[in-house]
């Protein structure tokens, strides 16, 4: 395949940035996306340029570390991650758009990485459960009802990749903060620390500077772990609880 | 937003089944015009329920536009930097909350000069609502705000009935089908309710 690639270039944080055209040759529809830069970056380091920077880890759509807007979405045409999205995808001769995560508060620190440390502070806030360590307890200790778990699970899925943020037309992360409200609220063990979870990562999220939710639904679409658009709501129903609670 | 959103959506349905009234006759609209002045009596004086609704509505009003403006500003910082590769986004009706908000808060205004002070109103008689309604929608003009107003408010209300469940927390993934086909419902009918009025006399049926 041979494609034009458009692609975000931005040297530091500060500088400022532009799109700029590049020209490869000789891609598989085989190849992943990421594999697809990496042909790029072979060849721009052999012209004595400096390569496309992208953040990248697993390269198993498990992690997500990967991340970029491909023509205008989230990870690309595909929902899936960026690694896991292949070239059979594109057609011989496209023109391809690829943009760093755009969001206040996800500033471009070069190129197509952002820094999404954002997300660790809301986690910080109160994603997590307070428990005694030591030897991992019978898996029975704790009876778990299987809807409870389920749902827990398909939030637990969330791998933390911005896309939803990247998605949202107001640069909300109301998905992403409602995957984890929603994986610890639904199991005993995220019970004690439930009101003051919600509040507390609500109040997180809203200091980092993202948007406020208008329900456009781009979040869920662009989720390549699923997580559905009325999880949302109910993270608006803990808060509300917790709010009245406080 | 939801609060407000739902409390002025309860209004508009009394509203609008108040103005099929039109199709009865002059005697019945006016009556029914009259008889709204008079609720709560003897407890309360004559029109104290109609100012109090104003009241209230015009609390909602006030309190839907500041918090529209406080999101929006939120909404436009937290993203300053547009995508260079464009995409259509979301529905119609999600797109056009901010404008459709603004035209139906226009209407308003022109709505309240129109038919409740009369000032913009060609024949604008006051405690003869059925004539008024007559006169302004034999104008092209009258006829063409309100069509374009109840479109807009269509619009707004499919959006923003779902998103009001939503941010109450009344949304679930089994849920999701009937809350969008209620607000879809409410959306139909309402402009359709409105659209009939302005229709009829266009049609002369209503003269």
């Amino acid at each position: 395949m041979r494609l034009t690639l458009r692609i975000w270039r931005q040297p530091d944080a500060e500088a400022p940035g532009a799109m700029r055209t590049y020209e490869v040759e000789d891609i598989s529809p085989d190849m992943s996306f990421l594999e697809m830069l990496d042909t790029l970056n072979e060849a721009l380091i052999l012209q004595g340029e400096e390569p496309v920077a992208f953040d990248h880890d697993c390269r198993e759509g498990i992690c997500g570390a990967c991340g970029m807007v491909i023509n205008g979405q989230a990870h690309g045409p595909e929902r899936t991650t960026a690694c896991q999205l292949h070239m059979r995808h594109f057609a011989d001769g496209d023109t391809i758009d690829v943009e760093p995560w755009r969001a206040a508060a996800f500033p471009v620190v070069r190129d197509l990485m952002v820094d999404r440390s954002a997300f660790d502070r809301i986690i910080e806030a109160g994603g997590y459960v307070t428990a005694p360590t030591g030897s991992a307890p019978e898996a029975h200790a704790t009876p778990v009802p299987k809807p409870d778990a389920d749902t827990a699970f398909a939030h637990a899925e969330c791998i933390g990749c911005g896309a939803c943020v990247a998605a949202c037309p107001n640069g909300s992360a109301m998905l992403f903060t409602s995957a984890k409200v929603n994986h610890l609220g639904s199991l005993p063990q995220g019970a004690p620390e439930r009101d003051t979870r919600v509040l507390d990562m609500v109040d997180q999220m809203d200091a980092e500077g993202f948007g406020g939710c208008t329900l456009a639904g781009e979040c869920a679409t662009a989720c390549p772990k699923g997580i559905p658009l009325p999880s949302i709501s109910a993270m608006n129903r803990e808060f509300l609880r917790a709010s009245r609670r406080r | 937003m939801a609060v407000t959103g739902l409390a002025m959506l309860l209004y508009l349905i009394a509203h609008m089944l108040g103005n099929l009234k039109v199709f009865f006759g002059p005697d019945e609209m006016n009556g029914y015009a009259h008889w709204l002045r008079t609720i709560g009596e003897p407890v309360l004086h004559h029109e104290w329920f109609l100012w109090i609704v104003r009241f209230g509505l015009l609390a909602a009003v006030v309190l839907h536009g500041v918090s529209a403006y406080q999101l929006s500003r939120r909404d436009l910082a937290a993203r300053p930097v547009k995508y260079a590769h464009a995409r259509r986004r979301a529905s119609y009706a999600t797109r056009t909350m901010r404008w459709g908000g603004v035209i139906v808060a226009l209407f308003v205004v022109w709505h309240l000069l129109d038919l409740t002070t009369g000032t913009v109103n060609p024949r604008g008689e006051s405690g003869h609502p059925y004539e008024n309604i007559v006169a302004t929608f034999d104008t092209w003009y009258g006829d063409t705000i309100y069509i374009v107003a109840m479109l807009a408010v269509g619009l707004h209300i499919r959006h923003g009935f779902w998103s009001a469940a939503q941010t109450l927390g009344a949304g679930s993934p089994g849920r999701a089908r009937a809350l969008k086909a209620t607000a879809n419902i409410l959306a139909l009918v309402l402009t359709a309710g409105f659209l009939s009025v302005p229709l009829a006399v266009m049609t002369g049926v209503v003269s």
